[in-house]
């Protein structure tokens, strides 16, 4: 063993000594959620509450904790209460008077308040849970056929199946190469036990020692890597994970984000121990090389080809490497989560990087509108360093390494690498022609490596566990996980890390929860202003590089926005238009003045102004701003107009010929008309008009004068009678 | 000649900063930064301020403009004591941001990236702020409100008004 | 060198690594269309008019600002391209205003160019279009930035050539506009003046301030006494607005264009120069003795000066007191001439023809008004508003016998002819230093040492043995690289001459622009105006400043000597720091 294993070996028993000075093992867990949504939400006045009331009871025995993002976005704050050896319960949508509530029975009284759990679940009610290993790449007879199984077998034995929960798991990643396709795997809690099982045989010994005896069955139980572990921390939310492979969110809920401890004694800092104990710095590339990782900012080119080419650049001895953070989809938040629920592997992944081409110097190029994500990151830094983790001579091997952070200030375009590195510098962010590329000439023209957050967060895992390991998630061409962040028309808003190739129908139904309110799923939105809209019938598509590029769209960095019945897809298209538009750096001919005039077409459209041949003018210049403009930005602009002009051509042409809008989004288009049958003659619709040009008498059915109405929809929310109609 | 012996106008910490750049690589790299910090005590970036940055950090005074232009964070106008922000990510708009945006028009009779004449409210839309799941959300200086509705926008108001 | 081989167009071509793909078209006699590419600024990449098929290859691919690969496959056209490139100037002519036949770059115009022959017949796409007010704050530079086209080769030039970074872009995407910082006003920035802007502009976004109407009028007015002095530089370029070749001297002729034009004298800047050179040989000569305020300054050019007031206030001492060459000329037009004439001085309305925009800045130079209150000079004409004042008039310039300067004013040397090019100054002070200096005539009067065609020369030499350090910078950039030397103490110089426009006067922002087959700054038109003003000197019985009879007479009947009180007061000057600071 050498000196940086020997250091980190020491900063393991320091960090686990701490957190067992803390008692946390035998103490009862309060954690609260403290990503900005959660504050957003009201998080702070959760845990000002809980610390009052911890003080007032007196005891010593209660631990109250901040996590990250959980990716429970749409019940925040989310609260977990942890008791050793029993069900952690997460509570949702905590206020003030929920904690009094939570504090008093549970926390108190031990009697769990059922009533505000999240999801309203009450899996602590049941005996057992367990959740069975859905991969598909794991065993043939994953899903719905295993949990049958299950069941069977359990009738079998004489248990009451309804007295245990089954889950659809999503890949548990413990599939060894050697079991690979004929082995089913299982997890039981509270018990924390893992299984693995191939026959029915093998199956009744589990069910009788585990279910009838209460005592686990040590010989199938499966090496309980450090993935699975977290799966079972994060049991208490498991409707929502259930279907979900977290890795680069592996500690993102349940780890203190701004404690280096929580990360350390977490694995944290193990894969650059490993390999800054005498490891050529080839290894690490070697070893990204293999797994397949590709970039989760967008492009999904190969991180390893990336890195190996900025290393052939040998006479240069001033390399960087760069973080991009500049997360700007509208309706994407995968990094300001993963940077505040847990920014230590986000540096680690930049250190083993930099240690893997040379860089001595990183920046992380992070957004401002993101504060708290800019805090916890310094934070990190600061105490990487004082740990020497970060800065000279780091882990005791000869390597050095600083990160310094530098804040964007609203432009979307800093995403794009080139401009990234413009803005870095202190310049206006507008992109250069490639080549050179960055690995060639980057910061002051030094080779530079760029990955996003997402694709750093990937690498320590992958270090740790193998490329072979990380290989096996995802599909052939697109390996290990994606985060996305789902928003929109669905019920589970928020961030999921599902294996590439999940199914859309999947992230949607199974983990999103379907669409509210009963509509009917109209359209997927993948790739933020880059992407395209997926219309429902091509929902069973894979969630991966390839096949969502093959339907019109991209991955993107992971924002995915449901639309349901309601949405019009022009205002949609011109929705994300407008955005380009205003986010055009200004540089180029074809994105500068080209998105303009695409925009003045979709607002004739939109307004009833369009003519058929207005179609062949988007496409005209669709085509030539995509194949003529300077950078992604550009390139990618059309793509929201093409991908609706292709899949919903219907639509522009009812609001061109028919002038209408068939969702009745498009407010210029829309007719109000009171019924008369069911007008009354109240008047209030008349007074509420700011251009009077609603007639009638009271107690008579009034009416609109179409060619004076401005569409306001003041008389349509103004009508107690449903008298006024939209058409 | 960089400043040193002339009276600036800029807060002393600020000056310090930009020292503290002027010793480290690249210092004109930290444009965006100073930037950061003079609208973080200003409010906003006034041409004097900006001016001054650009002797004192030694990059063109026509450069500062222009980074100052290109950055939508960057106010080159005071705004109001109550800085209302209307988030128009997507989550935000497919989930009515612009009846929203449109009430907070009507409501204080300016449009956006006004300031009403008293000085009270400014009103300016932002770049998605990541919260979209709780969307529509509006930024009022540093809070963030939740799921908001354009029937709140009048008693948003009021509340501010009232302090 | 490496090789590369490549198709394009189905051609085999074989061009060195590095060259890009609009280069290696060239070879092949194959023109693409560009607009914001220029040869000797940086590649912008932005209009992507150049673009072209590379075949495995999705989008389009900008020719200028990408290097060839073995093996390359390249379609410079094709139906798809030629669309391409329609539809992208339509894009730019939409967001323009339709005033091309009220244009002054009407018929020389890149744009107009680009839409006829890539065929924009009709508006497909119009729409919305950017509205600003035309700048005209300035007495040299007009801002027209409703014209502009986002090309950014006035930024480029502006900071890569010049080193001012007055011009930005501010704003973004359809908002941008090209201007100064917190798009003040011109005259409130630190522009120099020097007009490279309008030089390097393909449309009509940078225009000079035209003074052609104040000086129809004054023609017009029976009761002034017209004068003209036309600048070294003028006779070696203002050919190329007739049609003759680049480099066709045409001294004869402009002097015949003026009279036709009504003026009634013509004189010759060069003789300005010539008593510049002796007034500053004598400053220099005394600076030289005393050791104080060395290296010395040239100050002939007013947009350099304008520089050092912003930029360097700190060396305005070492600057030379005199005036420039164009300003002694007006100065004794006004005093000794009119004197000698007996024709009021207010009378006169005095016109420099100038291949200079910032000349146009210099004569409304407070130090450069008579104490009675009018200005030495009244007008400035750069060469462009010349040579369309001749053609206005219906003067067929080609045909023109040649015709002969006024004197006394109008004689010069061959030292004086030089001035107009890079390190005439130096040359032309070295011929008359050396002989004060050494007290022997010179046997070579040729110094090509100090030619800076390069943009920046340094030289010694041993003259009555002393060690001369001397250096020569055109091209603002250039100008600094030298003051850092001095304030740095790296190097010490005893002379620097420092001219604002690349390849000096020659270069100027108010000569014409390029006929066909050149472009701006292109270094072969540089050389070839050199080359006239090198042959007009060699030609010439005197050659040196100081041997100029006229000159010698003026000292003998008027001046008195070289740096005595007279000269002082008539031909000499002082500067200012200039508020905005620049930023170097």
């Amino acid at each position: 063993m050498g000196k940086p294993l020997a250091f980190y070996e020491a900063l393991y028993r320091d960090m686990e000594a701490a957190r067992d000075a803390t008692g946390i093992q035998e103490k009862v867990l309060i954690q609260v959620g403290s990503a900005t949504c959660e504050k957003a939400a009201g998080a702070d006045a959760v845990m000002v509450e809980f610390t009052k009331l911890i003080q007032a009871s007196g005891r010593q025995d209660i631990l109250l904790k901040q996590t990250g993002c959980t990716g429970r976005c749409a019940r925040e704050p989310v609260v977990g209460v942890f008791f050793p050896g029993k069900m952690p319960v997460k509570y949702e949508e905590v206020t003030v008077p929920k904690v009094q509530t939570i504090f008093q029975e549970h926390v108190q009284n031990g009697r769990v308040v059922t009533d505000l759990m999240l999801d309203k679940r009450t899996d602590t009610l049941y005996n057992h849970v367990v959740t069975l290993c859905s991969s598909r790449s794991c065993s043939p007879d994953s899903g719905r056929t295993l949990e049958n199984r299950l069941k069977r077998r359990l009738d079998a034995n004489g248990v009451d199946p309804d007295t245990i929960r089954i889950f659809q798991g999503g890949c548990m990643g413990l599939c060894s190469p050697g079991a690979k396709g004929n082995q089913r795997v299982m997890m039981v809690y509270p018990a924390k036990a893992l299984y693995h099982f191939r026959t029915d045989q093998q199956l009744d010994e589990i069910i009788q020692s585990h279910f009838v005896r209460n005592e686990i069955l040590s010989q199938y139980l499966t090496r309980t890597d450090f993935i699975t572990e977290n799966f079972f921390k994060l049991y208490g939310d498991v409707a929502f994970f259930n279907k979900q492979t977290r890795l680069t969110l592996r500690n993102s809920g349940l780890i203190d984000p701004e404690s280096l401890g929580d990360y350390v004694v977490n694995k944290g800092y193990e894969a650059l121990a490993r390999i800054l104990d005498g490891k050529d710095s080839r290894a690490v590339i070697d070893e990204i090389t293999r797994s397949g990782l590709r970039g989760r900012g967008g492009g999904g080119f190969p991180t390893g080809a990336k890195w190996k080419n900025a290393i052939t650049y040998t006479d240069d001895p001033v390399k960087y490497v760069v973080c991009n953070a500049d997360e700007g989809d509208p309706g994407a938040f995968m990094d300001r989560s993963a940077l505040e629920g847990d920014p230590f592997i986000v540096i680690e992944g930049m250190t083993l990087g930099a240690y893997a081409i040379g860089a001595r110097k990183g920046f992380v190029y992070i957004r401002a509108e993101y504060p708290l994500a800019i805090e916890r990151l310094e934070r990190a830094i600061r105490k990487a360093e004082d740990h020497r983790l970060l800065g000279r001579n780091i882990m005791d091997s000869g390597f050095d390494f600083e990160i310094e952070i530098r804040l964007g200030a609203g432009a979307f375009v800093c995403g794009e690498e080139t401009a990234l590195m413009y803005s870095i510098e202190g310049k206006r962010g507008q992109p250069r022609i490639r080549p050179p590329y960055p690995t060639q000439s980057g910061l002051w023209g030094h080779p530079t490596v760029i990955n996003n957050v997402e694709t750093w967060a990937n690498v320590p895992t992958i270090i740790l566990f193998g490329a072979e390991w990380f290989g096996r998630l995802g599909t052939e061409k697109s390996k290990g996980t994606k985060v996305f962040a789902l928003a929109g028309k669905v019920r589970n808003t928020g961030l999921v890390e599902v294996p590439m190739g999940t199914p859309l129908r999947e992230i949607i139904y199974d983990i999103g929860g379907g669409i509210p309110d009963d509509k009917a799923l109209k359209a997927v939105q993948t790739g933020g202003p880059s992407g395209g809209c997926i219309p429902a019938r091509l929902i069973d598509t894979p969630a991966d590089f390839e096949s969502l590029a093959a339907i019109g769209s991209i991955m993107g960095s992971g924002g995915m926005i449901i639309l349901d019945e309601d949405d019009c897809m022009v205002a949609t298209a011109k929705f994300f238009l407008e955005f380009t538009q205003s986010e055009s750096c200004g540089k180029c001919v074809p994105c500068r003045e080209g998105t303009l005039r695409m925009l003045e077409i979709l607002e004739r459209i939109t307004s009833g102004e369009g003519a058929m041949e207005d179609l062949d003018k988007l496409e005209r210049l669709g085509q030539l701003i995509r194949k003529t403009s300077l950078c992604g930005l550009g390139q990618t602009a059309p793509n929201p107009v093409l991908s609706t002009l292709q899949n919903f051509r219907e639509e522009y042409e009812a609001h061109i010929l028919q002038k209408r809008c068939p969702t009745h989004k498009c407010s210029r288009l829309l007719k109000y008309e009171i019924d008369p049958e069911k007008c009354v003659g109240c008047t209030l619709c008349a007074r509420r008009c700011p251009v009077l040009c609603i007639a009638g008498k009271p107690k008579e059915a009034h009416e609109i004068d179409q060619s004076r109405c401005i569409q306001c929809g003041e008389c349509f929310n103004a009508c107690k009678f449903g008298a006024v109609k939209k058409n | 000649m960089t400043g040193t012996d002339v009276k600036t106008i800029l807060h002393k910490d600020i000056v310090k900063f930009i020292r503290e750049c002027l010793k480290k690589d690249h210092p004109d790299s930290y444009l965006i930064a100073v930037l950061h910090k003079v609208q973080g005590r200003y409010g906003w970036l006034s041409e004097p301020h900006m001016a001054e940055v650009a002797q004192l950090l030694q990059v063109p005074t026509a450069t500062v403009s222009g980074v100052a232009t290109f950055y939508h964070f960057f106010r080159l106008r005071p705004r109001g004591r109550f800085a209302i922000s209307v988030c128009l990510g997507t989550a935000c708009f497919v989930r009515g941001a612009d009846e929203i945006v449109e009430a907070f028009r009507s409501e204080l009779g300016i449009g956006m990236g006004e300031t009403t004449q008293d000085g009270l409210f400014s009103l300016e839309t932002s770049r998605c702020l990541g919260v979209c799941a709780l969307a529509p959300v509006v930024m009022i200086n540093e809070k963030v409100y939740s799921k908001v509705t354009a029937k709140q926008v009048p008693e948003l108001i009021r509340q501010m008004q009232e302090g | 060198m490496k090789r590369v081989n490549l198709f394009i167009d189905e051609t085999a071509v074989t061009v060195e690594a590095g060259t890009t793909i609009m280069e290696a078209a060239e070879t092949l006699g194959i023109r693409i269309p560009r607009l914001c590419y220029h040869p000797d600024l940086s590649i912008e990449g932005a209009c992507r008019v150049c673009v072209v098929e590379v075949e495995g290859s999705r989008n389009f691919i900008p020719s200028c600002a990408t290097p060839v690969q073995e093996g390359m496959r390249i379609r410079t056209n094709s139906p798809e391209i030629r669309q391409a490139r329609r539809d992208l100037i339509e894009l730019i002519i939409d967001n323009h205003p339709r005033e091309c036949q009220t244009c002054e770059r009407d018929g020389n115009c890149e744009l107009q160019d680009l839409s006829y022959s890539l065929g924009v017949r009709e508006r497909l796409f119009e729409g919305k279009r950017k509205r600003h007010d035309i700048e005209s704050s300035s007495p040299s530079v007009i801002r027209d930035a409703e014209k502009c086209i986002l090309c950014r080769r006035c930024i480029r030039v502006c900071s890569e050539v010049q080193g001012i970074h007055n011009l930005s872009q501010l704003y973004r995407g359809f908002d941008t506009v090209v201007a100064p910082a917190f798009e003040s006003p011109m005259n409130d920035s630190v522009c120099i003046a020097c007009g490279q802007c309008i030089n390097v502009c393909p449309v009509a976004s940078f225009l000079e301030r035209p003074s052609t109407e104040r000086v129809w009028e004054a023609l017009a007015d029976p009761s002034r006494h017209v004068v003209v002095q036309i600048a070294p530089s003028i006779r070696a370029a203002i050919g190329e607005g007739f049609g003759l070749p680049v480099g066709t001297p045409a001294t004869g002729q402009t002097i015949t264009a003026l009279r036709r034009l009504g003026f009634d004298v013509v004189f010759d800047t060069n003789f300005g120069a010539d008593l510049t050179i002796v007034e500053e040989a004598h400053e220099f000569l005394g600076r030289l003795e005393s050791g104080r305020n060395l290296p010395m300054l040239t100050s002939c050019s007013p947009g350099w000066i304008k520089f050092l007031e912003h930029f360097y206030p700190e060396l305005i001492p070492n600057a030379s007191s005199c005036k420039s060459p164009m300003q002694m000329l007006s100065t004794l037009t006004k005093t000794f001439y009119a004197e000698k004439t007996g024709i009021d001085p207010a009378r006169i309305f005095m016109v420099g023809v100038m291949p200079c925009t910032a000349k146009k800045f210099e004569i409304e130079r407070p130090e450069h008004f008579h104490p009675s209150g009018y200005p030495y000079t009244d007008a400035v004409l750069t060469t462009r508003e010349t040579i369309w004042m001749i053609k206005a008039y219906g003067i067929d310039f080609t045909k023109l016998p040649d015709g002969e300067f006024d004197v006394p004013l109008g004689f010069s040397s061959g030292a004086g002819d030089i001035f107009g090019t890079t390190g005439g100054v130096m040359e032309a002070a070295l011929r008359t230093a050396a002989e004060k200096l050494t007290g022997k005539p010179l046997e070579k009067l040729e110094f090509t040492e100090v030619r800076a065609v390069e943009g920046l020369r340094e030289a010694s030499f041993e003259l009555a043995g002393k060690t001369l350090n001397v250096a020569v910078a055109n091209g603002l950039n250039n100008a600094k690289i030298l003051l850092e030397r001095v304030k740095s103490g790296e190097k010490s110089y005893h002379l620097l001459e420092l001219m604002a426009c690349p390849g000096g006067c020659i270069g100027g922002g108010g000569q014409p622009y390029p006929p066909e087959g050149h472009y701006v700054l292109d270094p072969e038109v540089i050389r070839l105006r050199a080359r006239a003003l090198y042959d007009i000197d060699e030609a010439k019985k005197v050659r040196k400043s100081h041997e100029n009879p006229y000159i010698q007479k003026l000292y003998q009947e008027f001046l008195g000597e070289a740096g005595g009180s007279k000269s002082h007061e008539l031909l000499h000057t002082t500067y200012t720091p200039r508020t905005p600071r620049g930023i170097k």
